[in-house]
């Protein structure tokens, strides 16, 4: 996550915390709710607040947990833990007695570091063939995902092969070859246009124990969690798969301009794929994909990798600390 | 839809606590907006927006409070319902064509907002509607975006100028300027850019947004954006406005149970139109976007009128008007049902369709389960009877039934419960038909509540009042307005119950037919 944007919490915190250089001592943008001659919903809203001139914050005060509480709920922490982590500083600042931003804000870090320390990023990819099941709704990012995860394999040495499970999306076996091609991975296609994802896959596992590849990699299509057959037929994929080899890693892909509704999408894609790792893409983007957070907690699921762009490089492990400190800005 | 059907559920309930209130207090209003502001922050409404939507409807509701009107809980309703039709823009917009073809339409969004797809969707519909669209392949950027949107194309039978193979290779506005030439060669008469997915910061492809929109002069922008999208709606949608300032927004993948809040966020924060909203992976899932429809919705008063938008384009009026004369001379027969139900399935999926009856938060679990084959079985059951048995079920005797049940390759308990399901709702067809209210316990107005292999529900426990505080504003709207209260109570609070529902009595069959198909 390369340099911040002026939406970014970080930015959003900056200013919270008095990061900023300016002095100005204009006053603390009233919340809308509170001011009487809000305007009518239907007109645009004002521009965002000029990212300079925002009152250098010495102590901790109301409008400090205000402006806090909307500096969380925009990065998509969600109202629970919002609430939650509010509390828990609120409880903190008290005990220590400080009245210091600074203290708050790296309190803060701590606490986001300390939530997703709790589970354990790191892949397991020990059996041979590992077989890596990547799973996703529309849209978010798997063959992309897929694409550099193949790179990042290979670039410890190992060899791999991809199944392009994908046959329901127009062009998406064609999108994958390209992106097997970069990476310098093997790929197996279906032999027909709309073949059955499950014998794809069947067919990519084995072809991985006939030549001795290390990793396999399945793709398979998008499908909205609420959609009960192609969530079955999700399952069907994964049971055989089963019967050729157990699977290393089943990876569900959530993007991070996702909402709330990524809680939703973990919970139902871990019931139905038994899900063992995330990973969250586009975080390149001004998204800060902190609903993360509830779904770790929520599902247990650890943040495994994290995609950062569109170049076959912009993959990474996950890092909680360096996340936090991402999100953060310290 | 299950479109929002958690922030119906939330506002429901938070909705529900002043409903046994003859008087709204001040702490009770601002007690309803704090549970209004959590629901619509965890369906992931843009905080800004949720501050200035709650702030709207505490004033109004306060307004409500001091002049101690009756039934205070429908005021909120109806004011809840005011605001998020007025933040969702108000009026249908429709597309703007130009006055001098080709009307040029440019597709701009975040990767993987379903632009490709929308395009072809958009074809069809536009095909549909009888013009001729020409698909130009702009999105150079995404492994393989150029074949996609050539099959996309060929699904929906439209043209697509794609003269890049793409992979990073040609300049996209190249290929929109000589497209939009292209078309004018070719006389298509609507041009429809695809362009790369790109991120609201990436000052470079923005700006080739832009350069593409200066070359190409289109009549429409349509920014396309993720339904499940969480509060970056808001930044994305503003840098898309300062890029490219799309003149409308295309919601897509509405069929999830994503809140939707990025759709209040968008419409509220850029004051652009949301036009069309994409509800499945088919061509056909796609459907002009109602404000009113979808307030409705989030509120669960449902969308009857997109319901019987579709039943009036799949069902013929003729036979209608045939068919609830049967119901009311008590002649319908198996045969008919067979041909109802047929006619059902062409308006598309079951489930979609219930989903959009008031009343259907209720059964969303249910709805879930629904397994359309179910037609199919109840089809084939009806189809190994022979004609006479068809139009006289009184003729099925035991061995007949046993014959229908091997013949169909369901059981004897299947055909019997049809057999009985059918005879009930012909019953009470026939009173409906006649101007009566069904004598179902627990029914309630509310169509097509009772659920299949789950036992009747009591919950309109008021008799014929609609429990939903939501659909007994409406219905008080509708009095209100000066229509006469029909005797049936399905849906009356629609403004449908004047001349044009009489003669068309869709609703009631649909209703009856539901009834029929969920055991």
């Amino acid at each position: 996550m390369a340099e911040r944007t002026p939406w970014s919490l970080a930015g959003r915190l900056r200013n919270l915390f008095g990061g900023g250089g300016s002095t100005a001592d204009a006053p603390a943008e009233a919340p809308a709710d509170t001011s009487p001659d809000a305007p009518a919903p239907t007109t645009t809203l004002a521009p965002p607040p000029a990212p300079v001139p925002v009152p250098l914050k010495r102590v901790i005060d109301e409008d400090t947990w205000d402006e806090l509480e909307a500096a969380l709920i925009s990065a998509d922490f969600g109202p629970r833990i919002t609430e939650e982590t509010i509390e828990d500083l609120k409880a903190k600042v008290d005990r220590f007695r400080t009245t210091d931003p600074r203290d708050l804000q790296r309190m803060l870090r701590e606490s986001i570091e300390e939530r997703l320390a709790k589970f354990d990023p790191t892949l397991r990819l020990t059996e041979r063939p590992a077989v890596v099941l990547v799973v996703g709704v529309n849209g978010v990012g798997k063959t992309t995902t897929i694409g550099k995860f193949a790179n990042f394999v290979r670039n410890y040495g190992r060899s791999v092969v991809i199944g392009a499970a994908d046959t329901f999306r127009a062009a998406a076996v064609e999108q994958l070859a390209t992106w097997a091609e970069r990476a310098g991975a093997e790929i197996v296609r279906p032999q027909h246009q709309g073949q059955d994802p499950a014998s794809v896959a069947f067919q990519t596992v084995e072809h991985a124990k006939r030549n001795g590849i290390e990793i396999v990699i399945i793709d398979t299509a998008g499908r909205l969690h609420t959609k009960s057959g192609l969530m079955d037929e999700m399952s069907k994929i994964k049971r055989v798969i089963e019967k050729q080899a157990p699977i290393a890693e089943v990876l569900l892909v959530l993007d991070a301009t996702t909402g709330q509704n990524g809680l939703l999408q973990a919970e139902a894609f871990l019931e139905t794929a038994g899900v063992t790792g995330l990973v969250l893409t586009k975080l390149d983007g001004s998204a800060k994909g902190g609903f993360v957070l509830a779904v770790q907690e929520r599902t247990g699921l650890p943040v495994k990798l994290i995609g950062q762009g569109e170049r076959i490089g912009d993959l990474t492990g996950f890092t909680p600390h360096v996340f936090a400190q991402n999100l953060v800005g310290v | 839809m299950a479109t929002f059907a958690s922030l119906s559920d939330r506002l429901t309930a938070a909705l529900a606590n002043l409903r046994n209130k003859g008087r709204l207090s001040p702490a009770d209003v601002d007690a309803t907006v704090r549970e209004i502001r959590r629901a619509l922050l965890e369906a992931d409404v843009n905080l800004d927006v949720v501050k200035q939507f709650t702030a709207a409807v505490r004033e109004r509701a306060l307004e409500a409070a001091a002049s101690q009107a009756l039934n205070p809980a429908q005021q909120v309703v109806q004011i809840v319902n005011d605001e998020l039709i007025s933040i969702l823009g108000g009026q249908q917009r429709r597309l703007a064509f130009a006055k001098n073809p080709p009307t040029v339409i440019m597709l701009a969004g975040l990767q993987g907002a379903g632009k490709t797809t929308l395009a072809g969707k958009l074809a069809r519909w536009l095909t549909g509607e009888g013009h001729r669209p020409l698909l130009v392949a702009a999105d150079l950027q995404r492994p393989n975006a150029v074949t996609q949107l050539q099959i996309v194309g060929e699904q929906a039978g439209a043209t697509v100028y794609a003269p890049e193979p793409g992979n990073g290779v040609g300049d996209p506005v190249r290929v929109a300027e000589d497209g939009v030439r292209y078309a004018i060669d070719r006389q298509h008469d609507v041009v429809l850019i695809d362009t790369a997915g790109r991120l609201g910061v990436d000052a470079d492809m923005m700006k080739q947004a832009a350069d593409i929109r200066k070359a190409t002069e289109p009549d429409e922008v349509l920014f396309v954006i993720d339904a499940m999208i969480g509060q970056d709606a808001v930044a994305t949608a503003r840098a898309f406005q300062e890029g490219v300032d799309f003149t409308g927004v295309v919601l897509t993948k509405l069929d999830g149970d994503a809140r939707g809040g990025a759709a209040l966020s968008v419409a509220s924060v850029t004051g652009r139109p949301i036009i069309f909203a994409s509800t499945g992976e088919r061509l056909e899932d796609f459907e002009p976007f109602h404000p009113d429809r979808m307030a409705s919705r989030i509120l669960d008063l449902g969308d009857i009128l997109t319901l019987i938008e579709q039943a009036q384009r799949a069902f013929d009026e003729e036979e209608a008007r045939k068919v609830a004369e049967k119901f009311a001379t008590d002649s319908f027969t198996l045969e008919d049902f067979l041909q109802q139900m047929q006619q059902l399935k062409n308006m598309g999926s079951i489930k979609k369709m219930i989903g959009m009856l008031p009343g259907a938060r209720g059964m969303r679990e249910q709805l879930d389960n629904f397994d359309e084959k179910e037609i199919v079985r109840t089809e084939a059951i009806i189809q190994s009877m022979t004609p006479a048995e068809r139009r006289n079920p009184k003729l099925l005797n035991g061995s007949r039934r046993l014959r229908i049940a091997r013949g169909s390759g369901m059981t004897v308990t299947d055909v019997n419960q049809l057999v009985q399901r059918f005879e009930q709702a012909a019953k009470m067809m026939k009173t409906v038909a006649k101007g009566g209210v069904p004598q179902v316990p627990g029914m309630g107005p509310v169509p097509g509540a009772s659920y299949r292999g789950k036992p009747q529900k009591k919950k309109a426990t008021g008799g014929s009042r609609s429990g939903n505080p939501a659909k007994r504003a409406a219905e008080n709207a509708a009095l209100a307005a000066g229509k006469k209260e029909p005797a049936s109570a399905g849906g009356s609070g629609f403004g449908l119950g004047g001349g044009a529902g009489k003669g068309a009595p869709s609703e009631e069959d649909l209703a009856a037919l539901q009834r029929l198909l969920g055991r």
